[in-house]
């Protein structure tokens, strides 16, 4: 189910940067995938689209605490999280 | 070239309707932001606005009137009855012809356009009202106002975003200047508090779930608020020989565009306008003291605006005093730098200038003298106001006390 959750997660992440879902590795930062606040802002409602969530991120506020969003696991790991409140 | 002083105001905001209720409410730090009484909050994220609740549309229209004219209408006309009133001034037919109509708005009608498209999109019905369009044309406020008052000369809408209001008066200041017209009544309006304008923002990620804190390093973004302000502009030997109060003078204007980015600001966009503002000033910027600042309380304007302020006025820029009073009425959008302008015009007069309310905490991206919180007493002959719209359209006025 998670690991389900993460592959969708890769994906929308890869379409957005427009790579191959392959080099999307839990490790990469928005910044490394050359990712600015408008692409982030693409891929926050893809995912809230996608899941049926709603995702709190501010682009006023990256780096709050709410929604981490520092590398893909932590994006994959907050709606995991998301999608288990959900239910 | 002609002088253009100021010679009437009026305002509706989140702070009160009529400019001194506009002005005591920004002298006293006191915000307008609370939570949205106008519409169906349910299902919005974002439940909060600088929403002009004192303005109440019988008072000043009857149902008759109210059937042609959107809340952004009203809302200018209103203003415009009362600056048009504090002027004195007699629209008579020959200066009539004289008189430019020039009024920023970034959205027009849009609670008509909100209304009426719920109507076929939701409730499946077959027709809208019949003056939908009349109602919902961004230049509705601008023909209301000729119409009501009789103004024939040049007339027309602006719509640059968050600088609308600043574009708006700073053409009708050129004009009068050039003498293409001998009195503008200028200005800006903007009442978007409606569901789909508000899921709009929202789906930007720029809005603050709380309040608006300019400059503060606390700061989470924007507040949407609505309202209108209008000024009455002249040319300076006109308004002296029918004797009128003179508010302030306007002398100044500089406009750019980043060609960068469609939301991001720009130093250098930003830079440039206060910079070809001040050239047309013909000032080397010493003589500002105060500035109002476009300050929306997102991450990236205030930072960036602070910057620009560094890059133009170096050393100066630890005297100015730089304020946002968008903390107090919000972020009006197309009326943003007409109400800027009324607080603007309040601290030349008064010497007293409105602070950045909500202050929390200093940033030190924002290291100026933000004037948090209080009110300061201040000699303040010469003031400017920004306002950098997204799509990267930057407008900045210069304004002198008057004291001739």
């Amino acid at each position: 189910m998670s690991d389900d959750i993460r592959q969708r997660v890769r994906v929308i992440v890869a379409e957005q940067a427009m790579i191959d879902v392959e080099q999307v590795s839990p490790e990469s930062t928005m910044d490394d995938l050359g990712l600015d606040s408008l692409g982030l802002v693409e891929i926050v409602f893809a995912i809230e689209e996608e899941f049926g969530v709603s995702v709190p991120y501010n682009a006023n506020e990256p780096n709050s605490e709410e929604f981490d969003i520092s590398t893909v696991k932590a994006v994959e790991d907050g709606v995991i999280k998301l999608t288990a409140e959900k239910v | 070239m002609r002088r253009v002083v100021v010679t009437g105001t009026g305002v509706v905001s989140a702070l009160g309707i009529g400019y001194d209720a506009h002005v005591d409410a920004l002298r006293a730090g006191r915000s307008g932001i609370g939570p949205i009484e106008l519409i169906e909050t349910e299902g919005l994220t974002i439940g909060i606005a600088a929403e002009a609740k004192g303005y109440v549309a019988t008072d000043h229209f009857t149902k008759n009137e109210l059937t042609l004219r959107d809340r952004v209408t009203q809302m200018a006309l209103t203003a415009t009855e009362e600056a048009v009133a504090r002027s004195g001034i007699d629209f008579t037919d020959d200066l009539g012809m004289r008189t430019a109509t020039i009024i920023g708005t970034s959205m027009g009608g849009q609670h008509t356009q909100d209304d009426n498209y719920r109507l076929i999109y939701r409730d499946g019905k077959q027709r809208v009202h019949p003056f939908t369009v009349p109602k919902l044309m961004s230049n509705a406020p601008a023909s209301w106002i000729s119409m009501e008052h009789g103004l024939k000369g040049p007339a027309w809408s602006i719509s640059t975003a968050c600088a609308s209001s600043n574009h708006a008066i700073g053409q009708a200041f050129h004009m009068i200047r050039g003498g293409m017209a001998d009195v503008a009544v200028t200005g800006g309006c903007e009442s978007g508090l409606t569901y789909g304008v508000l899921k709009a923002w929202e789906g930007l990620r720029v809005m603050s779930k709380d309040t608006c804190r300019p400059f503060s390093k606390t700061r989470n973004g924007m507040v949407q608020g609505e309202g209108a302000a209008i000024l009455v502009l002249e040319d300076l030997d006109a308004a002296k020989a029918r004797g009128a109060n003179i508010l302030g003078e306007i002398v100044g204007f500089g406009m750019t565009a980043d060609a960068n980015d469609i939301v991001q600001p720009s130093l250098d966009g930003a830079t440039r306008a206060m910079r070809a503002a001040l050239a047309d000033a013909g000032l080397d910027g010493s003589e500002i003291a105060y500035i109002n600042a476009h300050g929306t309380a997102t991450a990236a304007n205030d930072k960036t605006e602070c910057a620009a302020i560094r890059n133009v006025f170096g050393d100066h820029a630890d005297r100015l005093l730089v304020s946002s009073t968008k903390s107090m009425h919000g972020h009006c959008i197309g009326a943003a730098g007409a109400l800027e302008m009324a607080a603007t015009l309040s601290a030349l007069g008064s010497g007293i200038v409105p602070p950045t309310a909500n202050f929390e905490e200093p940033d030190p991206d924002c290291d100026l003298d933000v004037v948090p919180n209080e009110a300061r007493e201040a000699d303040v002959p010469f003031a400017l106001s920004n306002s950098f719209a997204f799509g990267g359209l930057n407008a900045v006025l210069v304004a002198r006390r008057f004291d001739d």
